[in-house]
């Protein structure tokens, strides 16, 4: 088990380093092709060319890829100090570099926003995984019946409308005509836990239905496969109670491919939910993402990027791991 | 039957309505019928036999004969919804079809138990062997997981598993295939059953591992005096451990008698068959074996008459109507019944002139 997870664990980290080594080169390839200069681009342009220049040697973008490809990992890893001759600004580890818009450093931008996006994620995570899976395990009891068409006429809606349809559907209905939530600014959960979650409760269930449809067609699916397998038959001819048949020997199947796509989709949301976070105006990642595209700040691109990409790896990490908790066959091999 | 020398040992204590059995385990004229999009599939037939405690039963016949849900049917796993099922289940004096699902689940895995044929599916490959036999334990008495343990570990020695303490905690797929099988009659034994039922319980084994199995049976029911059913589509299994056999052949059955009788004057052409086609070690090699010609027959339209005409050699033999009348088992002996229109004496020179020189 041990073994296994460190085997896992390499594999991870493997997977950052390459991941950053392609983002990196796209955020030093970019510019390129689009015959820009990043120093000039970090100036702004009214500045002269000495100061680009200057810049250029600040950044080290006067320097072969390589070689700024190490001092951003160094950065990343001890911190790193922009030397400009006179003066030398150190930034410390974790060290995404600084905006070009505001000259702010990216980490702080990306920590700040984190628990918006994190309150987001997760709230969605929760009424999902629960609704979905609810949905999905009484559609396939019931297999053919009413309430069996209802959750998946349900979970074809909810698969089908994109989160800019729901969300604003939401929004004019509960907020502007029946007044049941406030709209308004985002208020921190330590701060004000029930406006925390009367801000987030429309985007969490707009989030949600979006997810919940595949969850439920998944939990069905693997349900009505199970419950055709002989261990289930054996599990009735011991003479336990139908209850303990779904519910403990039926639902430990079950939750196997739950987990493994609950992981992926939670990793890939904690990277952002870019739709969502728009239409509900959340200041999470995914809107510094898109405001960072729109105004060509690349490392806060860069930084964002590797941010969600660490999210998902750690995410594919915890499924591996969790795997073979749940399923004793996968220690082995 | 030769089974009747035995008489219950608890006098019956009646159901409802019919009259109750006096045999431990009675079917009488059980249908078992699924609704599909296709028709009615007759899975089971009008079926009806009796064991006694201590007695083996063998059910015999192909693919799709009907053993299987015979079974299932008499622990009440079928989907009460999915299946039709109608005809009377008397066990030690108690009616199971019409009793309430309730009360055939407290029975289920306690006084009635079944060995399922593929151990490697029928165990739960999340949960160790250890578990699954301390669950079965436990639903039917109210001790700690510790006794339970205990117990677990004990029927694992039992059944010969070495070093039983510490095999208890692995999973399924940590044993080979004939462990396996006897980790599956420890969980079935575990409530020390009264009616055991061995769908076929060697089929996925090879033959040393069969023997072992089917001793190891054999064993616990002497010790027990449990009445055993073994469902199988090899005659050499229930020559080695039945008492009695019945053959089925789409959905019904088509010669009953004592395992003696089957082999040395079978009367059933469908039986003939089954000899035929069954190697023999102890005569010399023929160039052939002869399998039966033709495939079962589906169960949603059944040929008139004597379901097997199509493939039987003998069929329409001196203008006997199989075609056109269905036989039963009234066509033998009540201790020696054969549902086939041949008469009996022909049949019996039949067996004697063509079938018997080849096996």
């Amino acid at each position: 088990m041990i073994n296994y997870i460190l085997r896992r664990l390499v594999t991870a980290a493997l997977l950052i380093v390459a991941v950053s080594m392609v983002t990196f080169a796209i955020f030093f390839l970019i510019p390129k092709a689009a015959n820009a200069d990043p120093a000039e681009m970090y100036v702004g342009k009214t500045a002269t060319a000495r100061e680009v220049e200057a810049t250029r040697i600040k950044l080290g973008l006067d320097k072969p890829i390589y070689v700024q490809y190490g001092q951003f990992v160094k950065g990343l890893v001890a911190g790193r100090d922009y030397d400009s001759g006179p003066s030398v600004t150190h930034c410390s580890a974790p060290c995404f570099g600084y905006s070009f818009r505001t000259d702010r450093e990216v980490w702080p931008l990306l920590l700040d926003r984190l628990p918006v996006t994190i309150s987001l994620a997760l709230g969605a995570a929760v009424l999902w995984l629960a609704g979905g899976v609810a949905g999905g395990v009484i559609s396939a009891l019931k297999r053919g019946k009413l309430a069996d068409r209802a959750v998946m006429i349900i979970a074809l809606a909810g698969v089908s409308l994109p989160v800019y349809f729901t969300g604003l559907v939401f929004q004019s209905l509960f907020v502007h005509q029946w007044k049941i939530f406030k709209g308004g600014e985002y208020v921190n959960f330590v701060d004000d836990p029930l406006g925390w979650a009367n801000k987030l409760f429309l985007a969490w269930v707009s989030l949600a239905l979006l997810f919940a449809a595949t969850y439920a067609r998944l939990t069905r699916a693997t349900m009505l496969e199970t419950l055709g397998e002989d261990y289930i038959r054996t599990a009735r001819a011991k003479g336990l109670k139908e209850r303990v048949v779904i519910g403990k020997h039926a639902m430990r199947a079950v939750l196997t491919p739950i987990v493994t796509i609950f992981g992926l989709d939670l990793g890939t949301l904690l990277g952002g939910a870019i739709l969502t976070e728009r239409v509900f105006s959340l200041p999470g990642i995914g809107k510094l993402s898109v405001d960072a595209v729109t105004q060509k700040d690349l490392p806060i691109i860069l930084g964002a990027t590797l941010f969600a990409s660490f999210f998902i790896v750690m995410a594919n990490l915890i499924v591996d791991v969790l795997y073979a908790v749940i399923d004793p066959r996968v220690r082995l091999s | 039957m030769s089974s009747s020398l035995l008489t219950d040992v608890n006098p019956s204590r009646g159901g409802s309505g019919s009259q109750p059995a006096e045999s431990f385990l009675d079917v009488r004229d059980l249908r078992i019928h699924f609704n599909t999009d296709d028709g009615v599939v007759k899975a089971v037939d009008g079926l009806t036999f009796q064991l006694e405690r201590g007695q083996t039963l063998g059910i015999v016949g192909e693919s799709g004969s009907g053993k299987s849900v015979t079974s299932l049917g008499i622990l009440g796993l079928h989907r009460r919804g999915s299946a039709k099922i109608s005809g009377e289940v008397w066990l030690d004096g108690e009616e199971l079809i019409g009793a309430s699902p309730e009360r055939v689940r407290l029975l289920r895995g306690a006084k009635m138990s079944m060995i399922f044929q593929d151990p490697l599916t029928a165990m739960h490959p999340y949960y160790t062997i250890g578990a699954q036999i301390i669950e079965a334990y436990r639903v039917h008495h109210k001790v700690s997981k510790a006794e339970a343990r205990k117990r677990a570990i004990e029927m694992l020695d039992r059944v010969g598993i070495p070093q039983p303490q510490r095999r208890v905690d692995d999973y399924p797929h940590q044993f080979s295939g004939g462990m396996r099988q006897r980790a599956m009659i420890a969980m079935s034994l575990v409530n020390n059953p009264q009616l055991l039922i061995a769908d076929e319980p060697t089929t996925a084994l090879d033959v040393t591992v069969q023997a072992q199995i089917l001793d190891l049976i054999r064993d616990l029911q002497s010790e027990f005096n449990s009445a055993v059913i073994i469902i199988t589509h090899d005659l050499g299994v229930v020559a080695e451990v039945a008492d009695d056999i019945l053959v089925m052949y789409g959905g019904k059955c088509v010669e009953q008698t004592t395992a003696e009788a089957i082999f040395r004057r079978p009367e059933h052409p469908y039986a003939w068959g089954l000899l035929s086609s069954m190697p023999r070690v102890d005569r010399e090699v023929r160039e052939r074996l002869v399998p039966i010609k033709g495939n079962p027959p589906s169960l949603i339209n059944l040929p008139s008459g004597c379901s097997f005409h199509p493939r039987c050699p003998y069929t329409q033999r001196n203008g006997i109507p199989c075609k056109t009348v269905e036989p039963t088992l009234a066509e033998g002996t009540p201790e020696h019944g054969v549902a086939c229109h041949i008469p009996p004496a022909d049949r019996t020179a039949i067996f004697k002139s063509d079938i018997a020189p080849n096996l």
